[in-house]
């Protein structure tokens, strides 16, 4: 829940979004500061929607935003872009290391957007770095029937049980994806 | 016990020392910019710094249990290169960003004319983004050093008690008292203070307004002495609560002049086998 100067600076803000002008980049962002960690993401992503910003506004404010900033572009990119312009923008996230930013990379924008074999190394990224699966948008309908990923997914099960560790949380359900489903 | 550490490069840290902080007793701290040993020859590198005091390295504290803000800045050594200085046309809209709680760390290295001037015109910038300093002290010529330093925090519109003078000691604390600046004392082996000389200062100058780091960074230095320190000052008869005061309370209160200090951990650090950081990466 917002406290109450929380939602008047968002108020504002939102406001001085809705203008079309750039005066509410500075609000963009400061959100994290003025809403708190737990509510910047939502703020940002509201501030973005507000403004209607398009895939250059996105750009400049991903490439010079912090975690944080890149991360709310990202979980806006499916309500502003309708093509696939943004793409470098997730791209560039599933290059990090950075759980919150893969996360957010993997939202209905990519399972739109991003090409078969991007998209495949990014869920293997997802089991090597612990991101929940159930966090990628589109899971089953993009899996379903993938070939390719199932071997990846088979090859990389052999090679952590050829090194005597565990397979990652979420593989042999992304594994039952792949396969055409015949009982439920 | 619970530890802040004001001054830390965890850039050129392991995750074994992040590991051996929070089991010591950290929970927080405040990475400046800084040297990196080899040095820059653009911006575009300092942004690149910046860009992971922002992104990166906070996201490897936080899976450790740690909060980490920064300090930015253009650092005193390469102020001096005119290949590096327009990167502070830069700074305003990284002091901006949240998570940055102070501009720093600037001060003296040479004390030349153009370090004169990044630390005047950085100083402005602190102004002018409503945060705190954290300025270092020189290495050579300290007490030269510290009186130039004072002079321009004097003559610049931020007041005295929104700066941190750091990497001070004996020869130093006392003028830096006098100034109405917060105090720092680098604990930091062969070249700044030891944990007993750091109490024997405790002693005569009081907890009110001494702030202890490690300053560890890619030299032979150590990220527990902060840690040590904290257990020097139970031995010496310290309390609990002076040691709180010196290792978190003081820290929380200069850098929350900022009003972006946020010590509350988003999401729980992932401290088990799951993750490519703890393992080792790809
Ligand atoms: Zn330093």
């Amino acid at each position: 829940m917002l406290t109450e100067p929380t939602r008047a600076w968002l108020d504002s803000a939102l406001g001085e979004a809705a203008t079309g002008t750039p005066a509410w980049e500075p609000y963009f962002v400061a959100a994290g500061r003025h809403c708190g960690p737990a509510h910047a993401d939502e703020a940002r992503t509201r501030l973005l929607r507000a403004a209607g910003a398009g895939p250059d506004t996105l750009a400049r404010l991903y490439h010079h935003g912090t975690a944080a900033e890149r991360r709310a572009v990202l979980l806006a990119l499916p309500a502003l872009v309708p093509g696939p312009e943004a793409l470098p923008l997730v791209e560039d996230a599933l290059r990090t290391h950075d759980t919150t930013l893969i996360a957010a990379a993997l939202g209905p924008y990519a399972a739109t957007h991003l090409p078969a074999h991007a998209w495949r190394h990014a869920l293997l990224k997802c089991l090597f770095t612990g991101v929940p699966v159930t966090a990628v948008a589109g899971l089953a309908e993009r899996a379903a029937g993938d070939t390719e990923l199932a071997r990846m997914l088979i090859d990389h099960a052999a090679e952590r049980t050829a090194a005597g560790r565990p397979l990652p949380d979420g593989l042999s359900r992304v594994l039952a994806l792949t396969t055409p489903a015949e009982e439920s | 016990m619970r530890i802040f550490d004001p001054h830390i490069h965890m850039t050129s840290r392991t995750t074994d020392d992040y590991r051996a902080m929070y089991d010591a007793g950290v929970r927080a701290l405040v990475e400046p910019s800084f040297w990196l040993g080899q040095p820059r020859t653009s911006p575009a590198t300092f942004l690149d710094h910046f860009d992971s005091l922002l992104g990166w390295e906070p996201f490897r504290a936080a899976q450790h249990g740690i909060t980490h803000h920064c300090a930015l800045a253009l650092n005193p050594k390469e102020a001096n290169d005119p290949r590096c200085v327009p990167v502070l046309d830069e700074l305003p809209r990284y002091l901006a960003k949240d998570g940055v709680v102070a501009v720093g760390e600037i001060g003296y290295d040479s004390l030349t004319p153009a370090e004169d001037t990044a630390l005047a015109a950085q100083l402005q910038l602190a102004a002018d983004h409503g945060l705190p300093a954290l300025v270092h002290t020189p290495h050579r010529d300290k007490l030269t050093g510290l009186r130039r330093t004072i002079d321009v925090v004097r003559e610049s519109v931020l007041p005295p008690d929104r700066v941190l003078l750091d990497h001070l000691n004996e020869t130093t604390v006392k003028e830096a008292a006098d100034s109405g600046a917060w105090l720092g004392f680098s604990v930091y082996p062969d070249t700044k203070m030891d944990e007993h000389r750091t109490v024997a200062i405790l002693k005569e100058y009081g907890t009110g307004r001494i702030l202890v780091n490690s300053a560890a960074d890619w030299g032979r230095s150590d990220p527990l002495r902060t840690r040590a320190v904290a257990d020097a000052m139970l031995v010496a008869g310290f309390t609990d609560d002076d040691v709180d005061q010196v290792l978190w309370r003081n820290p929380v209160a200069f850098y929350g002049l900022s009003g972006r200090l946020h010590l509350d951990l988003p999401t729980p650090p992932d401290l088990h086998e799951g993750n490519s950081v703890l393992r080792g990466g790809e």
